[in-house]
């Protein structure tokens, strides 16, 4: 899970993270407000959406008067902002974070981000910071300094003076940034985050290190453990479908094309998209309907998958284990009447006759294949029109 | 022979008395799994499924001789329940739990690390769907019919491509050794590399099916391995040339994952290490004959 600028800053904020003073704002209003109670001459009105590269593509901008404040956050609010992140279609700015303007001499880069290879935190620093981390790696690999953090002790002082050694900065600021990066590190262990990234760190014209910018993203399956965190999603970042099928216990991600997927297990659910691809047709969309599909999920499956207007059959692939043949069957049968696209259906695994006997005879015009081939090969003929 | 498991392997059941765990344990002692006890803490000195329920793995152990477990507990307990397994001295825990949070996989994998390699645990998941060495024993919940004994080992990180392997391999009369899900989560008890090494090792495997799936770096790591240590051909698939690539907020991970974590790059890779790389999931029994055919 993903959260917002302002969101990670409160939160490590409560590690000892050092931020610059600023406020949430729904309204142009509540912008100027805000930028009132800051006080000061100069503030960053700055566009609350869940990716990076804001800056770029005009998501944050220095205001020297409330005008411009207003002028800023009017221009903002309710339009989409398209980063190199988020696709063509960006993001719809619905929040925006006002902060009190900080004038800094470096700009430096601090990561942190669980490493599945050697399954540990892995610190990551550079003195180019500013500037995305691919692109740092790319023009100035040099400049990257990684310390692995092991699970037993946690991140000690040591490697934090280590990197802010390296970073190059002065004894006072050298204090402060280990502060943060231990800080960081807590906040990272303590809450189940899988990254922290501040980007950049800066060192102020006072000589103060503070982090001007930041961004967390969480386990998913820690999130029972953490309600603060799990407070924080804000369901206007996620696509409404997918939202849906994560209340169902589904995992739904909508694609362009006309055949709709009802699949059981992540990795299978790939490997049809795959073979209907082969077979030259386009998946709509890939959905996993998991372990204990009981009928109510297969049904609320088939609404998730038809709510797209796009499909033009469905394709339901289900190898039982855990599942019960019989089960996805009853629920595929209960959903397939009245259904207005064909349906090909293709059941092996657990109970695969008692399920097989469902789907013959209830009586519905079912398509029924006995292999992932004859299955997608089915559902691309159908999709072009052929029978 | 078989890896891991086989009709002799005695097995507790951890989170016994659970429904899930109630009709898993039952379909494997139908299959003729050794199963000789099972542990639910508080529920000590009962019997279930006509074996005895202990309140410890030590416990367990000590009175049934138990070398491996197949655990059934929900995730906030799952990794605790891993610990106690290693302590036990138990040989083997295959979890089929899905939702461990990463860190507590993190926290076991370290844990692990302070037993001696030959004392250390073996962990097979979590979220998989278990072992099965065909004809002899199942640690797991995968459907047992579709496993035809034979030659064949595999190791799949998604259950039901595994599935679609062994299926496909029984209609074209290719049996199977054992085949291991190693489950789909970032951090895993055991890779695809270390299964490699035992099927090498089993004198009855002729050919071993690796099937991936997109992001980290385990299939990779595996192929360059089998290039330069395995006598024996190993047809591998990767699910997910269709995927969207995941829409990331932040960048930290980029630096560690830049390369070799698309279907294609994997795909890529694995041929060019000398694996049979089957060209869609739907040819994985057909592919496998192929590779068969080589070394006949």
């Amino acid at each position: 899970m993903d959260i917002h600028e302002y969101q990670a800053k409160s939160l490590l904020a409560g590690f000892g993270v050092v931020i610059p003073p600023g406020g949430v704002a729904y309204s142009p209003d509540q912008a100027v407000y805000v930028a009132t109670e800051l006080g000061g001459s100069h503030w960053a009105v700055k566009a609350q959406i869940h990716s990076g590269g804001r800056g770029k593509a005009g998501g944050v901008k220095l205001c020297r008067t409330y005008h411009d404040v207003a002028e800023a956050a009017q221009g903002m609010l309710g339009a989409r902002l398209v980063t190199n992140q988020t696709g063509p279609e960006g993001k719809v700015v619905h929040r925006l974070y006002v902060e009190k303007a900080t004038p800094f001499t470096r700009e430096l880069y601090l990561g942190f981000v669980l490493d599945r290879k050697i399954e540990r935190i892995r610190v990551i620093a550079s003195a180019e910071g500013g500037m995305e981390i691919e692109d740092i790696a790319h023009e100035k690999p040099e400049s990257i300094m990684q310390i692995e953090v092991e699970p037993a002790v946690g991140l000690q002082p040591f490697q934090a003076r280590e990197l802010a050694f390296g970073l190059g900065l002065n004894l006072k600021q050298v204090s402060q940034a280990v502060n943060i990066i231990l800080g960081c590190y807590r906040a990272f262990r303590d809450l189940d985050a899988t990254m922290v990234e501040i980007n950049p760190l800066v060192v102020t014209k006072d000589d103060e290190v503070i982090a001007l910018d930041a961004k967390m993203s969480f386990d998913d399956n820690a999130l029972f453990r953490r309600p603060k965190v799990s407070e924080m999603r804000d369901p206007a970042e996620e696509d409404p479908r997918e939202a849906q099928a994560a209340e169902h216990g589904l995992n739904y991600v909508g694609l362009a094309g006309d055949i709709g997927c009802i699949i059981n297990g992540a990795g299978l659910a790939m490997a049809t998209m795959d073979t209907i691809k082969y077979c030259g047709g386009e998946p709509a969309n890939f959905l996993d309907v998991g372990g204990g599909a009981s009928p109510e999920r297969v049904g609320a499956a088939f609404r998730l998958v038809l709510s797209d207007r796009g499909v033009k059959v469905i394709l339901v692939n289900i190898f039982a284990g855990i599942n019960r043949c019989d089960w996805v069957a009853q629920g595929v049968v209960q959903a397939a009447a009245g259904l207005g696209v064909p349906l090909v259906v293709r059941l092996a695994g657990t109970n695969v006759e008692e399920g097989q006997k469902i789907i013959r005879e209830c009586g519905l015009p079912i398509v029924t294949a006995d292999s992932l081939m004859e299955a997608c090969d089915k559902a691309v003929r159908l999709a072009r029109g052929e029978h | 022979m078989s890896i891991l498991i086989d009709q002799h392997t005695r097995v507790i059941v951890q989170g016994f008395t659970g429904d899930k765990a109630s009709f898993h344990a039952a379909e494997m002692m139908a299959y003729g799994t050794n199963v000789v006890g099972g542990v639910t803490p508080g529920k000590g000195g009962k019997t279930h499924l006509n074996r005895p329920v202990f309140n410890t793995v030590k416990e367990a152990v000590a009175a049934t001789g138990a070398q491996a477990s197949l655990a059934f507990v929900p995730p906030p307990y799952a990794a605790d329940a891993l610990m106690e397994a290693a302590d036990a001295g138990l040989d083997l825990v295959c979890i089929i739990t899905d939702g461990i949070p990463s860190q507590d996989m993190m926290r076991v994998k370290r844990y692990l690390r302070r037993y001696p390699k030959e004392k250390r645990t073996t962990i097979v998941g979590p979220n998989c769907a278990g072992i099965i060495s065909a004809g002899k024993a199942m640690l797991g919940i995968m459907p047992s019919h579709i496993y035809l004994p034979g030659n064949v080992g595999i190791v799949s990180r998604s259950g039901t491509l595994g599935y679609e392997a062994a299926a496909q391999m029984k209609a074209l009369g290719i049996g199977v050794t054992t085949s291991v899900g190693i489950g789909g989560d970032p951090i895993n008890g055991s890779s695809f590399l270390d299964h490699m090494a035992r099927f090498e090792e089993d004198p009855e495997t002729r050919a071993v099916v690796m099937i991936g799936e997109i992001g980290g770096p385990q299939e990779a790591e595996a192929s360059a391995w089998i290039k330069e240590n395995m006598s024996k051909p190993v047809v591998g698939y990767v699910a997910g040339m269709t995927a969207p690539k995941g829409r990331r907020m932040g960048h930290a991970g980029a630096i560690i994952s830049a390369a070799g974590d698309t279907a294609a790059e994997k795909s890529e890779i694995m041929a060019s290490f000398g694996l049979f790389v089957s060209p869609s999931a739907a040819e994985l029994g057909a592919t496998v004959a192929r590779a068969l055919a080589s070394v006949a």
